[in-house]
Formats: structure tokens, sequence, C-alpha cells
């Protein structure tokens, strides 16, 4: 009874001890990381093939026995048992260590390459030597910081995703979700473009899954130029990358909500789901939270907007003779997309709108139409207040590093493992105004079922407080919702289903919740 | 204004107070000594388990309640002078009320088992429970082996939760077969299969004789009516509820095993309401008992009475019947009425499906003449509670349940569909010739 811990919950510490597999399990795996970072001290092992080889498998091998021996001999349904006595899922000491270490990592990715043994104009030392043989085995050329990274993120995906596979094995909707992202990740982001940059050497990498403003860069003079330079493979590119704006992911997010996107297809999404499911619990629910979330996310789109503009604008001419697409043309094509998404919503969807939502957009639409109005009032290069470079470095540097990589991810085991999909994500911010506006998609609430329990708001790592809704009957609509599914697996009561219905009636809520007998006409014109 | 004054902050004192809020501007207090704050009574088996902290089962952030000015007091009920409309608490405070509603819930059955009272032995209802299981069962080596007694809902979630800790668990059920004064033969039989697979001791057909004490007065050992007897240092005692009245003994408020109250959950005394698991009807509602225990009874209690207590003075009529539980990994819904062997009238005909592997069945219960629809039990499948309510509602027949039971699934998507087997065995059982329609939102969203 010494044991007995208020501050952790309000039972106390129960047993959280690995079994003996499960150590086992842990030593194999932090041997492969071992020999990783036995690299970053330039220590040669020689054959970095081979080290590589038995790095990764023993990485693969460690996780996926760990899995084994935590699931295998239990009944499969929903085991979260110990979830918040364990350190590492419960902010303890384990999870601040992982914390700091994750995030330093991302701080020498970005920052600071040379220390992971990137070299310029030489051949690479230390870790990311050890990763040369595998991508000349891909691309042909040596590896960069971004192959290093992109190898064991997709490990992550693949071996954790395991992990998921075998936690969710009764539930067949996460279990093709988990297998969707593990293909996109392996596929679209990883072997596809190292290939694609091996058949034809001026193609810009691209991972043909991210859609702007995700990849805001897409857009840049280098990569337009290189797009355009690769013939028709390229302009093929270009092209699929404007229409997955405005036509593929509007109508997929119509037909299915952005589930399709973030829980089926996204990388993030799938490290997320994958590697943070061990975190998902650690949103903040807290209303307070909700409203920081909506002007941080809100914000991040407006800026990436402004920027990309600002960016195309700036490598356009005046000329009409020799582009067809000229600065005013552009400006004023911006412009008219952007006022006519404004007067769709504020005409038609006014009533789903929060009143701070409103307020909010009609602030951002009138700082764009002013910054739009510059363009015509000033000289050339600078319309907006800011050098258009400078507008792009800066949010490559805040949004594009710290944000995505260094807090999104790094802080997994404080915050969650949506943070960045929560608060900094354009991408998501896009899809999920879309989902919230015009969409079949909701999760259905059964009838007067719920007991508030509280699982799904616990384990929404959107921070959704789904309970909520649930309790009221009300379907919920929320633009953050990202379809994991999760709250519908939790729920001990089957309360909760993601469905793509018809649109009427998406939007409902209820006086009295079904099982009282109460005539609700009689109910509601009596009030 | 009129103070409205509720003992208990469970689901029923909450839900009246949140909807007299809605309705109207009158003064609330809720008193409670379990709690600062409401908390989800059915979601403290997690707490134990691990899978959410105390605060997670708080459905409102705590400037919820000064936001909505609903005052909470913490304190405990002695006594209610009814004359003088006053309150007065332990420690000596009072407070006074225009309207009073009793809102206190209940506590664990104790039978009168010799040694029931030793340290180590407890049920599982209030948060004091929990806290207590905590200190008597925090692992495995301070309590190497638990019994519980009683062959319930909270018997099950004690063993599922002590389980967790990898704890074992010997569960002594009176009866034959698991629940089955509730459950028809087959949905006992798998149960009884699943506790099995979860590592669990069932002991069925088996009583509690006495708890043997240590030289410290601890529980040590139970003894079965088999004559074995088991060591063990924590017994759960799981048989049931009883209104939580004992403070109202004195007052002139009629008592039965609960509080007695009418159709408009008034008590014999002006302005006193009770409402939820301490309400007692004079009369059963339909095939309801007169106490019921239930979450979901105890909230639509709440709904029904803020309306009366705002002016439209409005009966608890309860519609269709309905419920739900999970027995460790599998899901239990009722929708309507299927009953047990034992209690089920010469009329009642049950139609049963069960996987052949998986832990998945149904059992549809239907009047024998008519072959009129009266109720289901799934397990291991979802359903939509309004389609069923609406085929309740309009007195819908077998072959209508059967035609259309595609519409009433609310698995998740993807998961594997079994109304063509469930059909199947359907028509084979009756000599049927039914087909299912394929699943259609249409018909799905003229209900819901």
């Amino acid at each position: 009874m010494g044991n007995f811990d208020r501050s952790m919950s309000l039972a106390g510490e129960p047993p959280k001890a690995l079994n003996t597999s499960q150590k086992l399990a842990v030593v194999t795996g932090m041997t492969g990381m071992g020999i990783l970072i036995l690299q970053l001290f330039n220590l040669n092992l020689g054959n970095s093939a081979l080290w590589l080889s038995i790095s990764i498998l023993a990485i693969f091998a460690g996780i996926i026995w760990f899995s084994q021996a935590a699931y295998a001999h239990k009944q499969k349904g929903i085991k979260n048992d110990g979830v918040w006595f364990k350190s590492i899922s419960s902010r303890g000491v384990l999870a601040w260590m992982a914390g700091i270490a994750l995030t330093g990592f991302y701080i020498v990715l970005y920052f600071y390459p040379e220390y992971l043994g990137l070299v310029k104009d030489g051949d690479n030392m230390g870790l990311i030597a050890l990763f040369d043989p595998l991508s000349k085995a891909l691309s042909g050329n040596p590896a960069s910081q971004w192959f290093v990274y992109g190898t064991l993120y997709t490990v992550a995906i693949l071996a954790f995703g395991a992990k998921f596979l075998w936690k969710y094995r009764h539930n067949k909707y996460e279990q093709l979700r988990t297998v969707s992202v593990m293909f996109f990740q392996t596929a679209f982001a990883f072997f596809i473009p190292e290939i694609m940059a091996r058949l034809n050497g001026d193609l810009p990498y691209y991972d043909l899954k991210n859609m702007w403003p995700l990849n805001y860069y897409n857009f840049e003079r280098y990569r337009i130029n290189g797009f355009i330079d690769s013939g028709s493979v390229g302009m093929t590119m270009l092209f699929f990358g404007i229409i997955s704006i405005f036509v593929i992911s509007p109508f997929l997010t119509y037909k299915y909500g952005k589930r399709w996107y973030c829980s089926w297809v996204c990388g993030c999404g799938g490290l997320a789901e994958t590697a943070g499911d061990s975190f998902r619990h650690l949103s903040d629910k807290s209303k307070f939270a909700w409203k920081v979330e909506r002007w941080v996310v809100h914000s991040v789109v407006v800026f990436v907007t402004l920027m990309t503009t600002a960016v195309i604008y700036s490598y356009l001419g005046n000329d009409t003779s020799k582009y067809w697409l000229t600065k005013t043309m552009f400006i004023s094509g911006v412009a008219i997309i952007l006022t006519a998404v404004f007067a769709w919503v504020m005409i038609y969807k006014r009533e789903e709108l929060e009143k701070d939502a409103k307020y909010g957009a009609i602030g951002y639409f009138t700082i764009i139409a002013v910054l739009l109005g510059m363009h015509f009032f000033s000289g050339n290069g600078s319309i907006f207040i800011f050098k258009a470079e400078t507008l792009r470095t800066t949010y490559s540097f805040l949004i594009g590093s710290i944000f995505s990589g260094v807090i999104g991810t790094g802080f997994y085991p404080i915050f969650g493992n949506r943070v960045w999909c929560r608060f900094g994500c354009p991408m998501a911010a896009i899809l999920g105004f879309q989902q919230r506006l015009f969409s079949k998609f909701r999760i259905t609430t059964n009838g007067g079922q719920c007991i508030s329990c509280g699982n799904c708001s616990t384990y929404c790592e959107m921070g959704i407080d789904v309970r909520a809704y649930a309790q009221k009957g009300a379907n919920i609509v929320r633009s953050s919702c990202v379809g994991c599914g999760i709250c519908s697996a939790v729920c001990p009561r089957g309360v909760l289903k993601l469905e793509n219905g018809p649109e009427k009636g998406r939007i409902n809520s209820k006086d009295i919740l079904l099982g009282n007998d109460v005539d609700l006409m009689d109910l509601v014109n009596n009030k | 204004m009129e103070h409205i004054v509720i003992i208990g902050n469970g689901i029923s004192g909450t839900t009246l107070a949140r909807h007299i809020r809605k309705l109207s501007d009158k003064k609330i207090t809720i008193i409670s000594a379990e709690s600062d704050y409401f908390f989800s009574r059915t979601a403290l088996m997690y707490v134990y388990m691990g899978h959410m902290k105390f605060e997670h089962t708080q459905p409102y952030e705590n400037w919820f309640w000064k936001k909505n000015n609903i005052d909470l007091v913490n304190g405990f009920v002695d006594k209610v002078e009814t004359d003088a409309k006053k309150l007065l608490l332990k420690g000596g405070t009072s407070i006074s009320y225009d309207k009073l509603i009793i809102a206190t819930g209940s506590k664990p059955n104790k039978i009168g088992w010799p040694g029931q009272g030793l340290k180590g032995v407890q049920g599982l209802y209030s948060k004091q429970d929990l806290e207590m299981l905590e200190k008597n069962a925090p692992n495995n080596k301070v309590c190497n082996r638990a019994v519980i007694v009683g062959g319930g809902l909270i018997g099950i979630e004690m063993a599922e939760m002590l389980r967790s800790r990898e704890i074992p668990v010997t569960f002594l059920v009176r009866e034959k077969s698991f629940w089955n004064g509730v459950l028809p033969a087959g949905e006992s039989a798998m149960i009884n299969e699943h506790i099995l697979e979860h590592h669990i001791d069932l002991q069925l057909n088996t009583n509690l004789e006495k708890i043997i004490s240590d030289e410290n007065g601890r529980a040590k050992a139970v003894v079965t009516d088999k004559g074995e007897t088991i060591e063990c240092n924590v017994v759960g005692l799981t048989a049931g509820v009883t209104p939580n009245i004992d403070f109202l003994k004195d007052s002139d408020i009629e008592l039965g095993k609960g509080v007695k109250v009418n159709r408009f959950l008034e008590t014999n005394v002006k302005d006193i309401f009770a409402i939820g698991d301490c309400a007692e009807q004079h009369e059963n509602i339909g095939h309801r008992r007169p106490i019921e225990a239930v979450w979901y009874t105890g909230r639509m209690m709440g709904e029904a009475l803020a309306q009366t207590i705002c002016g439209q003075k409005r009966a608890y009529n309860p519609g269709h019947w309905f419920n739900s539980a999970k027995f460790l990994d599998i899901e239990y819904q009722t929708y309507g009425w299927v009953f047990s062997e034992q209690s089920k009238k010469n009329t009642e005909q049950h139609f049963h499906w069960r996987h052949p592997q998986e832990k998945v069945c149904i059992t549809v219960a239907f009047d024998n003449d008519s072959h009129k629809f009266l109720g289901i039990n799934t397990f291991g499948i979802r359903m939509r509670h309004e389609i069923f309510d609406q085929w309740l509602t309009e007195n819908k027949d077998m072959d209508h349940v059967m035609t259309f039971l595609k519409d009433a699934n609310f698995d998740p998507e993807f998961y594997t569909l079994y109304e063509d087997e469930i059909v199947a065995k359907y028509n084979a059982d009756f000599n049927k010739n039914i087909s299912p329609k394929k699943k259609s939102w249409k018909r799905i969203f003229s209900i819901a």
C-alpha cells in the first residue's frame, strides 16, 4: 500500500512492469537504435549495408515482439489497461525524456544536419553515411538527412502500424485504415519519389499524396521550372498538384469527410496513428484549448495563402506578350476565388458558423483584400508589406520546421499525437472547413444510449469533447475530426458510428433524448 | 426566487439541474458528500483499469457550474424537516428549500453474511468504494486473490477490473448460469465461456457461507456452501443495490424500499420529489420494476421532472425499454423486452442465432400467435436505437424485422455483417422464405 499515489489518478499505481518477453523485445529494439546512435559518434563499423540492415531489422523485431507480448495472449477487444499508469504514456519521466530526445533530434535534423554526418561536396560520414547504400540502391544518389529521416519515418509507421493492427484486431475499420497509411507512406512517400528521381533526374522530389497547402513549397519557382523542364511527366505532375486542391480533395471530402486524407493517406497522420497511438489520450479537451485551436489553425491557413500568393506573384511578369499568366491576372484570379468562397459561406452557410468564426472570417478577408489591393498601388516585387521571400522563409521556419516537426512530433509524449494536425496543419484546416460546411460525413450518436463515461473524449486525439455531443444525442460534425474512428471503438455502449449519410439532417440536436416518451412537437410548441 | 435543492449529484440530479436551468432561472443547489463535481459512475471501473483519470469521468469542466449558476454544496444531509422545509447537514449547517428533490441513488446490498463487516470486504458503487479498492487491491502482491460474490453487472465489472491488474479472481455466482435471471440461456452460456476465457475462476451454483477473519480483523478467506475455503485478501460484494435513503427514516416522507413516488415523481409530501435509483413507483410501469437502478432511467426521470418543476406538469412516461452493458469484451444492447426462460410467459417465443466461432449472438423475442416483435438482445453487434424504437411503436412483426434488419445495424464501417446468416437461420427455424432488404439510408433517415 506504500505505492498509493494520488497524483497520478484516483486509482494509485498498479503493476506496470513489463513481462519478460517485453523486456527482451525492448533490448532488441534498443540494440537497433544503439547502432544508429553509435554512428552519430562517427564510429566506423565497416560494412554499412550490413549494419544498416541489422539495425533496421532489430528495431522492427523489437517493436513487433513487444506488441506480440502485449496483445497476443489477450482476448481481442479494447485493451487500454494501465495507459495512465505507465510513465511513457502519462507524461511521466520516460515521456519527458522521449519528448526531449525527439525534439533534440528534430532540431539537429532541420538545422544542424552536419552533426548527423552530412558533408557538402564530399562523402557523408556518421549516421547519414550508414544510409548511403540504401539511398544509392534506390535513387542512385548518396543519402541526405531527409533520406535518413524518411527511412526511419517509414520504419516507424510500418513497425508501430503492426502494433496498431494487433491492438485493434477486433476492428476492421482501424485495420484497413492502418494498412492504407502504411501503404501510402511506403509507396508514395518513400519508394516512388526515389525511383522517379532515378528515372528523371530533373524532376523535383514529389510525394504525390501531399498537396498544397501542406506542401506549401509546391508552387515555388524552382519547382515549377523543374516540372516544366521535365516535359509531359512534369506537366502532368504540376497539373495533378493543381486539380488535387480544387477538384479531388473537395470531392472526396464531400463524400467521406476529411478522414480520407488525414486518417487514410497523410504521412503526418500516419505517424500520429501508429507511433503516436500510445499518446492519443494526452490531447487537451478543454474549451480553452478549442478556442486556441480555432484561432491558430485558421491563422496558419491565411498565412499560407498569403505566402503562396506572394511567392507565385514574385516570379510572374507583367508583360502579356511573354507570359500567359501575368501578375495582374494572377492576383485578380486569387481575389476572385477568395471572394467567391467568402461570399458562398456567408450567404449559404452562415448558420453553421460560430460567431467568433464569422468575425474571424470577416477580419481575415479584409486583410487579404487590403493586401491584394496594394498590388495595384505599389511597384513590383513587394505587393505585401513583407517581401515574398521573407514570408516564405518565415513560414518555412515557423510552421514547416518548428511546428510540424519539432513541436508536432517531438511533443507527442506531452501534448498528444496530433498537435500538428490540430493546431498547425493548413491542409487539415481547409479540409475541415469543407467537412464542416459540405460533406456527407458525421459521427452519429445512438439514440439515448450514452452513459457519459468519457472514453470517447479521453481517446480523441484531436481534443474534441465527443461526449458533450453524445450525451445530447447530437451528431458530431466538427471540422477538426479526422475520422480515426477510435471514439467509436472505445465506446463501451456502441453509441458512436462514423457515417457518410445524406446531408439533410446531418446537424441535429434534441431537446429530450430517445427513451422518454414525450411528444417532442408538443414540448417545443409549449416553450 | 424559488429555491430548488437537489440531494445527490449523480446522473438524475445533474440532468434535472441542467434541464431546470435550460427552462428557467430558478435558484438551484445540488448537495453531495460523495464528490465535488458530477462524474459518471459507470466509468469508475476505467479509472481503476488505467484507461482514464478520475477527472475524465467528469462530463463538465469545473467552471460549468458557476457559469450556469448552479450552486454545489459538499455535504451530507442528516435530516429533512418537511414542515420547516429545511435540511440539516452533518456539521450543523442547514439549508432551506422551496422544492426538494431526492436523488441519492443506491448503496450496495449487504445480505447479512457472517464477516461482511471485515476489512477488505467491500462493494463497488461510489467514488469512496473505488478509493477503498485501490487500497485493498493495488496489485497482485498486496491482493493475492479476490473473491467476488454476486453474478450481476457490477460483479463482472469488478472481476474485469481486478484482472486488469492480474489479480486472480474467483467469481461466486448463485445461479446455474451467469445472469440467467435476465438473459436467455444461450446468451448466458456464451458469457460463461467468455468469463472463463478471461481466466476468471467462475463458480456457478455456489453461495457464500461466511467470510473468515485474520487476527487483525481483515478478511483472509471465504467459505462456500460447497464446503470449500478460498483464501483471499479482498471480498467484493456485488449482490445488487438498494436505495440509499437511511437519512429519511425519521421524516414524514413515505418510504418502501425506496422513496415512494407517483407517476409525477411526487412523494407524499408536497414539494418533495424523488428520482433515479432511490425512487420507487407505486405501481409498475409496463414490464418495468418499481425501482430501476439504471443510468438511463435516472436520466429520463431528471428530464421529465424538470418539465414539471418549470410549470409544465408532465408524468414520467418512459418509452420502450432499452439498456446496454459490456461483459468484458462483449458489448450488449437490448431494445424492447426479451425475458429469460425463468420469467417469460408462454406466449413469448425466442429466435436465437449465434456465430459458430465468434462471441456474437442475438435473441429476438416475439409473440407466439401474432408474431409481433417484442424485443431483441444483441451481443457483439451494435444496433440503431431509433430503428427499434420505431418498430416497437409501430408493432411490427418478426417478418418485417428480419426483412429490414440491415437498416438497424450500427456496427463500425467494414465490419463483417451477419444479417444474411441470421435471416437464413430464421428461415430455417420457422420455415419462412424471407430475403433481407439492402440497407437504405432513405428508410433509416425517415426515422432517425
